[in-house]
């Protein structure tokens, strides 16, 4: 949205006149001073004492530890990105608003750092509004800056003006316009602490033009302390003892982890707990690699394609222990058939979790890695507890989600011909060692890529989960590379939803991301298709793809490598070849058209009434 | 069940629309608001009523709590408490009824606020029954106008229960 706004001239002439003299001065030292710390300094409240609220938001963003951010410029943010350049800063300059906060996302996804995008006022806000509500509906940490007209303009319907902070207000964790120049830095250090701290979200700080040209003198930092904002860490330890004696009790008891094991770092206490009580674990989307899925007490995903072990499990068990997780639709199906048989213990940071969908036995307000330690503390100290004695006594529950498995395991009719998908993802796990970052888009690719990427590491698979996101998985898996590069990153997707963000090819090769693109292309909306194919007779309303780029010489117009596969034997050497590519890869596989992701539970249905290959 | 909810928030601009986009966004109901300063200009109280099962309570209350902005929570049904709320009403007011709408109005502890050759506009505080006794008993006479501010309330200081 590279449009200068036409009205503020002589704002901006004579802002332009500082920032240029700035610049200059800036240039100068950054030629005859090698010291990066002098002009750090310089940087700061400078000769004056005084600098631009755009240059205390670099500073500001410093402070947080920001390296990289993910933008596109506009007229009411010229000012930002003219002091970006003075910093050492990059902004990823993405092709597409939607882009840069996706790409943030999937920043912040792999690294556990606050995400951070940059976008101008009016369309270029709005545009990255759906990046906003992915990341609300994951919980992920985020820092949107918006551009706003200049303060006189706001609501007099301003060229490229739009009330930002009214339209996401219910898609963000929290969202300010900043009005006073003296609120400018404290509403950014506040942003980041909103940001990452409690159950993480997005917050967006609008930030009117002639405001960032204002000067001020730069405050020192002091301790946030927000008193209608504290968020519950530490476990109640009446609730910690009560838990952990029902545990004790139980004799056929299930993990169920979702992302908010993976979004504190509670993996190793998730673990420790699944095996010193030799208890199952399920895990949401959001939750895969919280516990490695290669490990026996993994029954793996849960819920309308989770694994037949899982939703049994889940449906017998007498004690559902969820951490993390919040009780979606599409894990509990028909609410009234959910763990029926099962009490239910609660861990989450969030109150509003707890007892919404699902009544709850006990609840634990807290952070999941202190609730967990503080369970696993418990269950050190208490002499009646014998980890021996206790996988003694679970044997018999564990044997039988052994016997499930083996009855029903994860699978697909296999061909000798015929590319399945899920022969691609077991080929991509197999030839990254399980080690590479996943990014998907959103349908059948994210249901397979969640099924047979077997994750062992937490913070590697990097899906739209609650707001279900087609065109997520491309920016996404920048924004990934970015944090990483040398790790390889691969995006899942399909022949619908990588057209959603395609465009974002373009970064990829600016930024020489060597993003792998694994495109399972079956000329469908796949997943659309599949409810067609079973609930509406086959009737396939606006689901074939009839025309679609040839993705191979799409690729080389982009400077990428494309390679295709369109018979089973070919699969493993277009992987390999372009696991060897050091550049941007797109893979197009031409995959059996009208494969179904199974098990399935349709919408509405019990868990355990599963639709099986 | 009707409940009673008293919110603390902080008196900053798009704070109350935080909270009703709350309210439409998540489908719960409204049944009457109010919102002013508190004695610290910093801090506004709003007061809401709502209908609905204990869990949806629940929920209103813990998304309330999510809110940055807001500070307290309290729900005050579950305690004792006063409850108040103000209503203008014109009522017609022609020679054979103007005696009996002063009555009604004394009846009540009303005051009449303007007077017109058929008209009286009444002010009367109270609870929320009492108001709708007043309309029911006034609306045979002929209520032309009415304006109700909604419900404030506070509980008590020492419990009588």
């Amino acid at each position: 949205m590279a449009f200068l706004h036409p009205l503020p001239v002589d704002r901006c002439g004579v802002h332009r006149y500082i920032s240029l003299s700035s610049t200059i001065v800036t240039g100068f030292f950054k030629k005859h001073c090698n010291c990066p710390k002098q002009f750090q300094l310089l940087q700061g409240n400078g000769f004056m004492g005084k600098i631009t609220g755009s240059q205390a938001i670099v500073r500001c963003l410093q402070e947080e530890g920001v390296k990289t951010i993910f933008g596109y410029p506009g007229g009411a943010v010229l000012d930002l990105f003219d002091a970006l350049m003075d910093s050492d800063i990059t902004n990823v300059l993405v092709r597409h608003e939607q882009g840069a906060v996706h790409a943030a996302d999937g920043f912040a996804r792999v690294s556990g750092e606050v995400g951070v995008a940059l976008l101008t006022s009016g369309p270029g806000a709005t545009n990255g509004v759906t990046g906003i509500a992915t990341a609300h509906m994951d919980s992920i940490p985020l820092v949107i800056l918006t551009g706003q007209v200049p303060r006189p303009l706001i609501g007099n319907d301003a060229f490229q003006e739009v009330d930002i902070v009214g339209i996401t207000r219910p898609c963000t964790k929290h969202n300010y316009l900043v009005s006073n120049v003296e609120d400018l830095v404290a509403t950014l250090r506040e942003a980041f602490h909103i940001a990452r701290t409690g159950r993480p979200g997005p917050v967006l700080v609008d930030l009117p033009k002639d405001l960032v040209a204002t000067k001020l003198t730069y405050p020192e930092k002091t301790p946030i302390h927000i008193s209608s904002y504290q968020p519950t860490y530490n476990p109640h330890p009446v609730q910690i003892e009560k838990a952990c004696r029902r545990i004790m009790k139980a004799t056929q008891p299930v993990l169920y982890v979702g992302g908010g094991v993976i979004l504190s770092n509670s993996s190793k206490e998730l673990t420790e707990l699944a095996e010193k009580l030799s208890i199952p674990v399920t895990m949401t989307l959001m939750g895969l690699g919280a516990y490695p899925g290669s490990q026996k007490l993994s029954m793996g995903m849960l819920g309308m394609h989770g694994t037949y072990t899982a939703n049994m499990a889940v449906a017998e068990s007498d004690l559902l222990i969820a951490v993390g997780a919040r009780f979606d639709d599409r894990v509990t199906g028909k609410l009234a058939d959910f763990a029926s048989k099962a009490d239910i213990i609660h861990i989450d940071i969030d109150p509003t979790s707890i007892s919404k969908n699902v009544r709850v036995d006990i609840p634990i307000v807290a952070d999941c890695k202190n609730a967990l330690t503080a369970i696993n503390k418990w269950f050190d100290a208490e002499s009646d507890f014998q980890p021996m004695e206790q996988a003694e006594r679970l044997k018999p529950w564990l044997a039988l989600t052994r016997e499930w498995t083996e009855k029903h395991p994860l699978a697909y009719k296999e061909n000798n011909t015929i590319i399945k998908p899920q022969y691609v993802i077991e080929t991509l796990h197999r030839l990254t060692g399980g080690k590479a970052i996943i990014t998907t888009e959103v349908g059948q690719n994210q249901m397979w890529a969640a099924q047979f990427y077997t994750f062992d590491y937490p913070r590697h698979f990097v899906t739209s989960g609650g707001l279900g996101t087609m065109g997520f998985g491309l920016p996404a898996a920048i924004g990934a590379q970015m944090a990483f590069p040398d790790r390889t990153v691969i995006d899942i997707a399909g022949d619908g939803s990588i057209q959603m963000n395609i465009q974002e090819l373009a970064t990829a090769k600016q930024y020489s991301c060597p993003v792998k693109i694994a495109i399972l292309n079956n000329g469908y909306l796949g997943m659309v298709r599949q409810w067609q194919e079973l609930f509406y007779n086959k009737r396939y309303a606006s689901t074939t793809m009839d025309v679609v780029p040839d993705f191979v010489e799409l690729a080389r117009a982009y400077g990428a490598v494309g390679l295709r596969a369109t018979t089973k034997s070919e699969v493993e050497p277009v992987i390999r070849e372009a696991l060897q590519t050091n550049n941007l890869v797109i893979m197009d596989f031409k995959i059996e058209r009208e494969e179904g992701v199974y098990p399935m539970v349709p919408a509405g249905k019990a868990t355990t009434e599963m639709l099986l290959v | 069940m009707k409940h009673t909810i008293s919110v603390l928030l902080q008196n900053k601009p798009g704070v109350l629309s935080r909270v009703t986009g709350l309210f439409s966004g998540r489908g719960f109901n409204i049944e009457s608001l109010c919102v002013a300063e508190t004695l610290d200009p910093k801090i506004s109280c709003l007061t809401v009523v709502s209908r609905g099962e204990d869990s949806i309570i629940e929920q209103i209350t813990k998304q309330l709590n999510k809110l940055i902005d807001v500070i307290k929570v309290t729900e005050i049904n579950d305690k004792d408490y006063v409850e108040r709320e103000m209503v203008l009403l014109r009522v017609k007011a022609e020679a054979h009824t103007r005696a009996e709408v002063l009555r009604v109005v004394d009846i009540f502890r009303g005051k009449v606020v303007d007077v017109s050759a058929k008209s009286y506009a009444i002010e009367l505080t109270g609870s929320a029954s009492k108001i709708q006794a007043v309309i029911d008993i006034l609306r045979p006479i002929g209520i032309k106008e009415i304006i109700r501010t909604g419900i404030i309330a506070m509980s008590r200081a020492t419990k009588t229960k």
